[in-house]
């Protein structure tokens, strides 16, 4: 079979019955949970339409400046994501460095991959930098919310350990030192796992993507793999900002602890 | 070598005028809460005090890097704390903290017998009992050899007999090599015996302060 096969009207709604087949299992096993399947169908249909025609509009307007809105709604989105998917209070200075973590450490990572590695021009060709960014902003949220919930955890929980450090004269950073790297090791642990299991577990989505618009899998499986390298770059150089920078809140400027 | 003036911490602590003498062995005894530990940790600068100044050797120690004045003023806190791993990484880890070149095991050996502990270096901590604990980690600040011990209640976890034994060899090395020695103790016993100045705190004040 050539090229896509485009879902007409009829298909689609063909493809509802699965809602109602869920919707059958959980009232014969009396599962209260109808309304969420109901609502939570609707939305994403909503929700997909939506993007579907944003991202047209934007594919075709192809501008910079618009561009860069979608990028930076991107980042502030997941900033706040991140905010609120750590359940410890964050402190004003924590979410500073969230932020400029975020920032710069996915930004950074983004234009490497669109400039040198896909070399796209121009450089911001909404097809490709709109998906990319996605993956890119979406996985070292993933990332930072690790690192941040970790780097918390730990300073709390090994207080006593930081505290008989610096009473032996450890400077705040040597003290820290295996918090800051299990916090780390955490963040980066999904990335890694995710790639040892691709291909043979689960094909990832862009590829699967790429697969059904009809490019062949041997180009799909080549962005595929450099798309994994981007995500692993960016969670990598994401997390290690913000926690190169976020174990000195939790010590005062005269290497005392602040917890 | 630390001179206090109107010395006040929050409501735990207020001491208008006090000298720690160097080279001596001060004891400090008195109820529980009354202070005692804050006086060691603003001492080493773990805490700073809401009012007054401290003075180390004549300087502020305001005015002294944290991180150097720990090196010299060493605290030993009253619950043993051990790093994961074996006795003897808990004995190295203070020389890297302190970016010190690292001993042998020889030296290492010989300062476990001074705290009476009779095990091998390669033992984990996590099997040692807390009496075993708290000799490795008085070990561990002993091998530092800092100006300045600060220890709070070193022999809390010990039965009388070995922290008499362990004391004593605590005092004799410290007088020999000429340090400073500032203990917390609940043994009012341990304080007549050995303190050359004995400070009772009570209250958060000091109610005796008498050189021997």
């Amino acid at each position: 079979m050539e090229g896509v096969v485009d879902l007409n009207i009829y298909q689609m709604i063909s493809a509802y019955i699965f809602v109602l087949i869920l919707l059958v299992i959980v009232r014969l096993r009396g599962i209260p949970r109808e309304k969420e399947i109901i609502i939570s169908s609707f939305r994403m249909t909503i929700q997909l339409i939506l993007a579907g025609y944003v991202l047209d509009y934007i594919f075709k307007s192809s501008s910079p400046i618009l561009t860069l809105i979608i990028i930076m709604i991107m980042e502030v989105f997941a900033i706040y994501n991140t905010f609120k998917r750590v359940k410890y209070p964050l402190t004003k200075e924590l979410k500073k460095i969230i932020s400029v973590s975020m920032f710069s450490g996915t930004l950074v990572s983004l234009f490497y991959f669109l400039l040198v590695v896909i070399g796209m021009k121009p450089w911001y060709d909404p097809r490709y930098f709109i998906p990319i960014s996605g993956m890119i902003v979406g996985n070292s949220m993933t990332g930072i919310s690790l690192g941040t919930k970790n780097l918390i955890e730990g300073m709390n929980s090994k207080k006593d350990l930081v505290e008989t450090a610096l009473m032996m004269g450890a400077t705040p950073k040597m003290a820290s030192k295996d918090i800051v790297n299990n916090a780390f090791d955490a963040s980066i642990l999904p990335t890694i796992n995710s790639m040892v299991g691709m291909g043979i577990v689960s094909l990832p989505g862009m590829m699967t993507g790429q697969i059904l618009s009809g490019i062949s899998p041997l180009i799909a499986v080549r962005y595929q793999i450099a798309i994994m390298l981007g995500i692993m770059g960016s969670v990598s150089l994401t997390v290690i900002i913000f926690l190169q920078l976020g174990y000195k809140t939790f010590f005062t400027k005269d290497s005392q602890l602040n917890i | 070598m630390f001179t206090l003036e109107n010395v006040k911490y929050k409501d735990v602590l207020q001491i208008q005028n006090l000298k720690i003498h160097s080279g001596k062995v001060t004891v400090i005894v008195g109820e529980s809460g009354s202070g005692k530990s804050t006086l060691l940790r603003l001492l080493n600068r773990m805490v700073n005090p809401t009012e007054g100044e401290i003075f180390y050797n004549g300087k502020n120690i305001r005015e002294i890097n944290p991180v150097n004045l720990r090196r010299k003023v060493v605290m030993l806190p009253q619950n043993p704390i051990m790093f994961p791993g074996t006795i003897k990484d808990n004995l190295l880890i203070g020389f890297k903290f302190s970016e010190k070149p690292l001993v042998d095991d020889n030296k290492l050996s010989e300062a476990m017998k001074i705290v009476k502990l009779d095990k091998k270096l390669d033992d984990k901590v996590d099997k040692l009992s807390g009496g075993e604990k708290q000799r490795v980690a008085l070990c561990r600040t002993m091998l530092l050899e800092p100006e300045v011990f600060l220890l709070d209640e070193p022999s809390s976890a010990l039965d009388e007999g070995t922290e008499d034994i362990i004391i004593k060899n605590i005092i004799d090395y410290v007088v020999e090599n000429k340090k400073t020695l500032v203990m917390v103790t609940h043994s009012i016993k341990i304080a007549e015996e050995y303190g050359e100045n004995i400070l009772e705190i009570g209250n958060g004040k000091v109610i005796r302060n008498e050189m021997r």
